[in-house]
């Protein structure tokens, strides 16, 4: 067991040594998302009028916060991808160490990642007129819990790595799978605008409730979510806590599973 | 004793479309060298992957130094090198830092790790370019740091797959000298290849697959025997040819054959062989077209046994066939 946590973390250490000799992937991975914030403040803030103090930086910085850690579902499916291409999954299964070592190294790393340029990104937000009302505490907590979202979508993004096996391939599916999932919620847009059939798909997505309850943390109304008035957007909390609870009970087994078996 | 013991494996692919290994026993005494001889796709990898414990086979058995390899992978493990064509090093560090992270993973320890890191680059002239990216590496230096990698803890068993695939002559003559060091050391080498000439510098044995299956098996003097050693081959004028064959059946002692104005005969002396027929035919006045000694190939080998050339099979999965290939 002990072995088993050093070995995770040394391919975490991996990660981040990859980082350190090709620093372009780090600078890309949060130009990208300081770009949206810029982007979306400056070209739509101007358009979405809000009720709230503060205007729409206060609900898009949760939104691109969802986007963002999303994301990591391609992130860490092409990268795993790119691994087994290059035949070090091999060399890593023909080492005396843990199974799930490779795995949770790297969800752990995608996730290191992620506080990194979530770091950056609420720079870019407060530079640009974000300013979250609530307690310290509560935007922490907010923090901490879009960390968990990321590392519970690494874990679906794992098997959609395992599965696929070509790193380009394997980034183009997950984009199609996360674009319309962050664009169909109330991340950027209010829902009210929606087909009212795809208004009730909106208020269920998990990318809804995180940014709805990110937005309670960080001590906004959340003005775009309410419009169906379904369960979710009452309680995006506890909804959100049950989809990572939910993501993690399917996608962990299946994961390590599909590992396990990988070149079977 | 036995190191590496295979029986009757049997591995399919494609719910049982493909046969990649059908029924293959080998084995291979304890500190000697045997090379698995096959075209691409026979099951020379499968073969490999399955004693390596990353793969399972359908049915069979294995054994790496008398440990189960199915039952007990994880002490199998701790036993064994890999090191070829598919295992491999992460290309965005540097060769360092890929060795140290190899050694932590054996659970080495970080001190121990870098002492063993900067020890193999050393000894596989590799500590100039320690710090910079594998990607910048030449194939040869890649493949000697992917070996310096399946060696942190001196393995008591070692599997190189296709060692040599895709390298330049130097290259390939540097791997060998690699190989040949490690071999004085007393490790158990199991080695893959699709040349002949490979498997002769470094084997004490060979079996020689096809279809997954070992065809042939023994010295490389005496597959060679078997198919046949070095012809003399020369090819004269039209009007040469009647004279050109005498002095070859002298040179020869045996028949020779004649294919257009292209005549050979089995030879033994080599390189010997070649200058006395120069020399005969220069005093004879007789200028060949061309004239060289051919050794037996792997596609020779193949004729003498299976009577088909070793073409290509499809009997590995694609994608493990393009990993290799650079």
């Amino acid at each position: 067991m002990k072995n088993a946590i050093t070995d995770s973390l040394i391919i975490t250490k991996r990660q981040l040594l990859q980082l350190a000799r090709v620093p372009e992937v780090l600078i890309f991975s949060t130009i990208q998302p300081v770009m949206f914030v810029l982007l979306f403040r400056f070209v739509f803030g101007g358009s979405i009028s809000t009720g709230q103090p503060g205007g729409y930086v206060q609900l898009l910085m949760p939104g691109i916060f969802v986007q963002t850690v999303a994301f990591t579902l391609a992130a860490t499916a092409s990268g795993l991808a790119e691994d087994m291409k290059k035949g070090l999954i091999d060399r890593f299964r023909s080492l005396p160490i843990a199974r799930s070592a490779l795995v949770v190294g790297r969800t752990l790393g995608d996730s290191l990642l992620n506080i990194l340029v979530l770091v950056v990104m609420a720079a870019a937000g407060f530079a640009v007129g974000w300013r979250p009302t609530a307690s310290v505490l509560s935007v922490f907590s907010a923090f901490v819990f879009l960390l968990l979202f990321g590392y519970a979508l690494s874990w679906t993004g794992i098997y959609a790595g395992l599965a696929v096996k070509d790193a380009r391939t394997v980034q183009n599916v997950s984009f199609l799978i996360t674009f319309p999932m962050t664009f169909l919620s109330n991340a950027f847009a209010p829902t009210t605008g929606m087909p009212k059939a795809l208004q009730y798909v909106a208020e269920w997505n998990p990318v809804s409730t995180m940014v709805a309850a990110c937005r309670e943390l960080f001590g906004l109304q959340n003005e775009f979510g309410a419009t169906a008035n379904s369960f979710p957007s009452q309680h995006p909390l506890i909804t959100s806590i049950f989809y990572m609870v939910l993501i993690m009970v399917i996608f962990v087994p299946l994961s390590v599973r599909k590992y396990k078996n990988s070149s079977n | 004793m036995k190191s590496i013991i295979a029986q009757n494996l049997v591995k399919t692919y494609r719910n049982g479309e493909v046969k990649a290994l059908d029924d293959l026993s080998l084995d291979v005494e304890e500190g000697t060298v045997l090379s698995v001889l096959g075209p691409n796709g026979a099951g020379k990898t499968t073969t490999v992957r399955i004693l390596a414990t990353l793969l399972k086979p359908d049915s069979g058995s294995a054994t790496v130094s008398g440990i189960d390899v199915i039952k007990h992978p994880d002490k199998v493990r701790e036993l064994i090198g890999l090191s070829g064509q598919y295992a491999a090093v992460d290309e965005t560090l540097t060769g360092w830092d890929n060795l140290v992270m190899f050694g932590r993973l054996y659970h080495l320890g970080k001190v121990a790790s870098i002492k063993r890191a900067e020890d193999l680059l050393e000894r596989f002239s590799l500590t100039d370019s320690a710090r910079r990216p594998i990607k910048t590496y030449s194939g040869g230096m890649r493949r000697r740091l992917d070996l310096a990698a399946s060696l942190i803890v001196q393995p008591k068993v070692l599997f190189l797959d296709e060692p040599t695939t895709g390298l330049d002559p130097r290259g390939r003559q540097e791997m060998w000298e690699v190989i040949q060091e490690l071999v004085k050391g007393g490790v158990t080498l199991l080695l893959t290849t699709q040349y002949l000439e490979e498997a002769d510098q470094l084997a004490d044995e060979i079996a020689v697959i096809d279809h997954g299956k070992v065809i042939a098996r023994g010295t490389s003097d005496a597959l060679k025997r078997q198919v046949g050693g070095e012809r003399l081959e020369i090819t004269v004028e039209n009007a040469d040819i009647a004279r050109a064959q005498d002095i070859i059946a002298r040179i020869s002692g045996s028949a020779t054959h004649t294919d257009v104005r292209t005549i050979s005969a089995p030879v033994t002396t080599g390189s010997i062989a070649l200058m006395d027929a120069l020399r005969a035919l220069d005093e004879a006045k007789i200028h060949p077209l061309d004239i060289g000694l051919k050794r037996p190939s792997l596609d020779d080998v193949f004729l003498s046994l299976t009577g088909h050339v070793a073409e290509e099979s499809e009997a590995e999965p694609v994608k493990d066939k393009r990993r290799g290939k650079k």
